[in-house]
């Protein structure tokens, strides 16, 4: 009952984010209402006892992806007039993405429905199950390879990104703090000698 | 506690208590703890502020506030009355509900992590197994306040203060996450009690001994998470007058004081849970002493070393700002990404060789994770 009466409240708020998402003027109002979005998912997994799956969504997506996002969003003057002109413009690529979506959930609850699968469906974990411990389980025995695939290709993605801005072109300035550190007086410094002049006798210019 | 109460308000009570439904008993059970938590954290910030003011004070030659109260100890409750009598000046052109939401939002995080910091060896608010992931996961939230307060005041100082801030927090998030992964190897799980029980058995059991690289980058990036000083740059008084909070007064700014410093404790207490064994005594299994009550009073696990041990990172925070310059900003960069980042990952390399050898406090881990 009071569980049902959780999921409502956060499964309405979270729809009502995801509309925000997409109404709000503001660039910025709209990336924190993805945040909140992200948010009451998080709280529906924890509701059905995903909590490493939740927290990390908190983690990975909230406390990293949507930081860059609102700094870019943030940085980027955007024109709302124009942001706001684009709704009709997508409208077509929203809809089938929509109805494709719906088909899917629809799917999968008519599933469920069905006698003989529904009773392995949400069976409910026994005590001092950890599904962290069995994901980490699963993750570095079954799909190892599958795993360290993923984790190359991402380590791949982030120097392929940064050799692409720290390429040599011209007007790129570097610091070398080696170089920096390891000055002396004696290279920036030249103490020139020179003999003593007589007092001026006001035959110069 | 029973001559206090007369025994039929006892009775009454007890019967009363009985009545409630046991889920309405749990959320009255828990509410009230989470009170007395956060009630005690606010209380210390109070006092922390104090502290902070004393010890910049003698360190500089001078006496620190002495003026309200015996020591000058009414001081923070003195600060406290005058900002909230002050007025909040909302600017105009700001975004008003993100300008206001901002300062709970720094806040909110840093108390909420007090949930799963086991404070003794028998009470903690909610014991979780993913609770080093939980704190990680609200640590990283915290930054948001910092960011819209930048962006919701709509001034040029307080935007490059939130983004120095952004950008700082970012960075220094991924040293801090890779040296809590040590701290998970060795103790062999997420779950924070499970964590000190693993460092029980006296100082030389404790994780700051095999895991010093990784401590020193876990306290020098909670300095900069809090930014506070030398990594202050996103207040920097001297160039961005206050950086992201400059418009903000009153209540709204004592809310950023607040954040503030409940997360300079926050990370005093996870520093010493996952390196300095939280609750656990330093003398732990100093039979020799004897065994009259004081000794083993000191010898027990109890929320006084936890506090004790708080009260030094505390204090090595306020010790950093009174002796550091601030830091450049092109160097804090490049002591996140290019120092910090590098130790933490050559550590974990030599700690994963180490318990594949079974040498060091990680013997166990091998067999046990084998085992489970």
């Amino acid at each position: 009952m009071f569980h049902t009466i959780l999921f409502y409240f956060f499964a309405i708020v979270l729809i009502g984010a995801a509309i925000g998402v997409i109404f709000a003027r503001n660039p910025v109002h709209a990336v924190m209402f993805l945040v909140l979005a992200f948010f009451q998912s998080a709280v529906l997994w924890l509701l059905i006892e995903a909590e490493f799956l939740a927290i990390v969504l908190v983690l990975v997506y909230v406390g990293a992806v949507m930081v860059l996002f609102l700094f870019v969003v943030m940085m980027l003057d955007i024109n709302v007039e124009e942001v706001s002109g684009g709704y009709t413009r997508y409208l077509p690529l929203g809809v089938l993405v929509a109805v494709l979506m719906v088909t899917e959930l629809a799917q999968i609850i008519w599933l469920r429905s069905t006698p003989g699968i529904s009773a392995a469906g949400f069976a409910s974990t026994p005590d001092g199950y950890s599904n962290t411990k069995a994901l980490g389980a699963v993750l570095y025995t079954e799909h190892v390879y599958a795993f360290e695939i993923a984790a190359v290709i991402l380590l791949l993605a982030i120097v392929a990104a940064i050799t692409l801005t720290m390429r040599k072109r011209p007007g790129l300035k570097q610091q070398d703090i080696a170089a920096q550190v390891a000055v002396r007086a004696a290279d920036r410094i030249r103490i020139v000698k020179m003999d003593a002049v007589k007092p001026d006798t006001g035959s110069e210019p | 506690m029973k001559t206090l109460i007369p025994d039929f308000v006892l009775k009454a009570w007890m019967s009363l208590w009985g009545m409630l439904p046991p889920l309405m008993q749990y959320l009255v059970e828990t509410t009230f703890w989470i009170l007395v938590v956060m009630i005690s954290v606010i209380l210390t910030v109070a006092f922390t502020t104090y502290f902070e003011r004393k010890v910049i004070g003698y360190m500089q030659g001078r006496v620190g506030p002495n003026r309200v109260g015996p020591f000058g100890l009414g001081q923070p409750f003195a600060d406290v009355i005058k900002l909230l009598i002050k007025e909040v000046i909302v600017p105009k052109k700001s975004s008003r509900f993100l300008f206001i939401i901002a300062p709970l939002l720094t806040l909110t995080p840093a108390l909420a992590t007090w949930a799963v910091i086991p404070l003794s060896d028998t009470f903690v608010i909610a014991n979780i197994d993913a609770g080093l992931l939980y704190v990680l996961s609200l640590t990283s939230v915290g930054v948001y306040g910092v960011i819209l307060a930048g962006w919701a005041t709509n001034s040029k100082y307080a935007f490059l203060g939130a983004m120095r801030s952004a950008a700082q927090i970012v960075a220094y998030e991924i040293a801090m996450g890779f040296a809590l992964v040590g701290v998970l190897m060795a103790g062999g799980s997420l779950n924070l009690g499970v964590i000190i029980e693993a460092q029980a058995g006296g100082v030389s059991q404790w994780f700051i001994l095999p895991l010093l690289p990784l401590f020193f980058v876990y306290l020098i990036s909670g300095v900069a998470e809090t930014n506070r000083a030398p990594f202050d740059v996103a207040e920097g008084e001297s160039e961005i007058v206050a950086g992201f909070h400059v418009e903000y007064s009153g209540v709204a700014f004592a809310l950023f004081f607040l954040g503030e410093y409940a997360n300079i404790i926050l990370i005093s207490a996870l520093t010493s849970i996952f390196f300095l064994g939280g609750y656990l005594s330093p003398f732990e299994g100093w039979t020799f002493l004897g065994d009259n009550n004081l000794v083993s009073f000191l010898r027990d696990p109890s929320l006084g070393w936890l506090c004790a041990k708080i009260c030094f990172f505390i204090f090595v925070f306020f010790w950093l700002r009174a002796t550091f310059p601030r830091y450049r900003y092109d160097q804090i960069m490049r002591l996140g990404w290019k120092v910090f980042i590098p130790v933490t990952i050559v550590w974990i390399g030599v700690e994963a060789v180490m318990a594949y050898l079974r040498v060091g406090p990680w013997s166990g881990l091998a067999t046990a994770s084998l085992a489970g």
